[in-house]
């Protein structure tokens, strides 16, 4: 099965948020996969506002089924987020509860005026009422598989499946 | 073997009952986590929700104010609900057993117990009878551990120093009495400082310190040299039995910290005190309150680091 080479997804994402971007946008990415993208995209795009970083383990819904997990980072968002229209960042969107967790975490912070969500791929299967406004590629993952952003030495990203990790 | 009664079958931390045999590896997460919160405590809502509809019981067998405070703060921005029992005041002395105390907060729903108790191993006691989900944080117990100080110490000391690998540390004063000094004893040696030493005089050392991995000096001016962390312990009047020091000024002559015995360490030598300080006695003011101190923030720490230890342990 051919994956969307993340590259080309992410030039033609840079294309489409540079005609939203406007004086309140910022950015944030969600460790790990979606801060590389974030880092990315901020970078090509030149915003003024410095990139926030967000680690959701402190958000997650399967904190009592699962604990936490081990190496969280810690999340950075170095400017007030009052008022300010968020570009929010993740790598794959799946069930929806990362993207629930980050707002969550994220009004903790604030009161942004909007968030829009961008993602590098959708692969369906959702389970909350979530969509991104901005996607780069629907993929289609078989079943047992997970769908990954990976980084090379290099800095070069590339969607990669994986068999999912037992729970 | 005895499994560590500390761990899961997965070898995860069940509970938290002394640094002792905690490998590196869990020793690590617990400062990573705490290294997370510390951004949470510095937002506006200084809140997560990871505890939200858990109990904490704040059992204080042995009274305390900052350390129970510190809990409380902690349970409070992972949103449980805290239930502080001062024991000491209460069932205890009207005879009821530690076990049937603690089978009654039980049966009232707790998810985790902060113990102190003034008997060594009551936590471990504890920890043995819980049901499966309920989980114990020893919160000082006798002289021997004190596992969350011990942690705050070693988040500190890593806040300034980053690397364990070439530290000098030196730990000076009341060691006998000391739980903090077992729990940071046993932090530091498992995260790998290559020296770890305790200034004190004979009587208030324990016997056979020196297996703990640590280089005893009773000269403070010879210990201190070239040290990087100097922490220094309050002494403990209320757990002295008989005479161990001639007096407070003596003790204070030998071995309390000055500024000019300060200046033996290196220059960027940070100095560290679990509190309450017995200002005049084993720190002098000029020290406390100068560059070189990180008593305060150590304090601050102390709160991120119990908010990764409870949510580790809930979570397992």
């Amino acid at each position: 099965m051919k994956l969307p080479d993340a590259e080309r997804v992410c030039d033609e994402l840079l294309k489409e948020l540079k005609a939203v971007l406007g004086p309140k946008s910022a950015m944030i990415g969600i460790y790990t996969g979606g801060a590389w993208l974030a880092e990315r995209l901020h970078a090509r795009l030149g915003m003024a506002t410095p990139l926030g970083l967000m680690d959701i383990a402190f958000y997650r819904d399967d904190y009592h089924a699962r604990g936490l997990h081990h190496d969280p980072k810690r999340t950075k968002i170095p400017f007030d987020i009052n008022g300010r229209e968020i570009l929010l960042v993740d790598d794959v969107l799946y069930t929806g509860r990362t993207v629930r967790a980050a707002m969550n975490e994220l009004f903790d912070y604030g009161r942004p005026a909007s968030i829009t969500l961008v993602v590098l791929a959708d692969r369906g299967g959702r389970q909350l009422p979530i969509c991104a406004q901005h996607c780069g590629a629907r993929v289609e993952v078989p079943e047992g598989m997970r769908l990954r952003l990976k980084r090379d030495d290099a800095g070069r990203l590339a969607l990669v499946l994986e068999a999912e990790r037992a729970a | 073997m005895q499994r560590n009664p500390q761990l899961n079958a997965n070898g995860e931390l069940q509970h938290l009952l002394s640094t002792e045999g905690l490998p590196r590896e869990i020793l690590m997460q617990i400062l990573d986590t705490a290294e997370s919160f510390v951004g949470v405590t510095e937002r506006e809502v200084r809140k997560v929700p990871l505890l939200r509809g858990k109990s904490v019981f704040n059992l204080f067998f042995e009274s305390s104010t900052r350390t129970r405070t510190t809990f409380e703060i902690a349970a409070k921005r992972l949103s449980a609900d805290v239930i502080n029992l001062n024991i000491a005041l209460s069932s205890q002395s009207k005879g009821e057993s530690l076990l049937d105390t603690v089978a009654n907060l039980s049966a009232m729903q707790a998810d985790i117990f902060v113990v102190r108790h003034n008997s060594a191993g009551a936590p471990f006691l504890i920890a043995r009878h819980v049901k499966p989900h309920e989980h114990v944080v020893n919160a000082g117990d006798g002289r021997h551990a004190h596992p969350t100080q011990g942690l705050l110490d070693l988040f500190t000391i890593r806040h300034y120093k980053k690397d364990f690998g070439k530290l000098t540390v030196a730990i000076v004063g009341d060691i006998l009495h000391s739980r903090v000094a077992r729990s940071l004893i046993h932090g530091l040696t498992t995260l790998g400082a290559p020296e770890v030493r305790v200034i004190a005089p004979q009587t208030l050392l324990p016997a056979g310190v020196e297996a703990l991995g640590v280089r005893v000096f009773h000269d403070m001016r010879a210990g201190l040299k070239d040290c990087d962390v100097v922490v220094m312990l309050r002494l403990q009047n209320e757990r002295m039995r008989g005479a161990l020091l001639p007096s407070a000024q003596e003790f204070n002559k030998h071995y309390g910290l000055t500024g000019d015995k300060l200046e033996l360490a290196r220059s960027d030598a940070i100095v560290m005190h679990p509190g309450p300080m017995n200002r005049g006695v084993e720190i002098d003011s000029t020290v406390a309150d100068g560059p070189h101190s990180v008593i305060l923030p150590q304090v601050t720490f102390g709160i991120a680091v119990r908010m990764a230890v409870m949510s580790i342990v809930a979570g397992n």
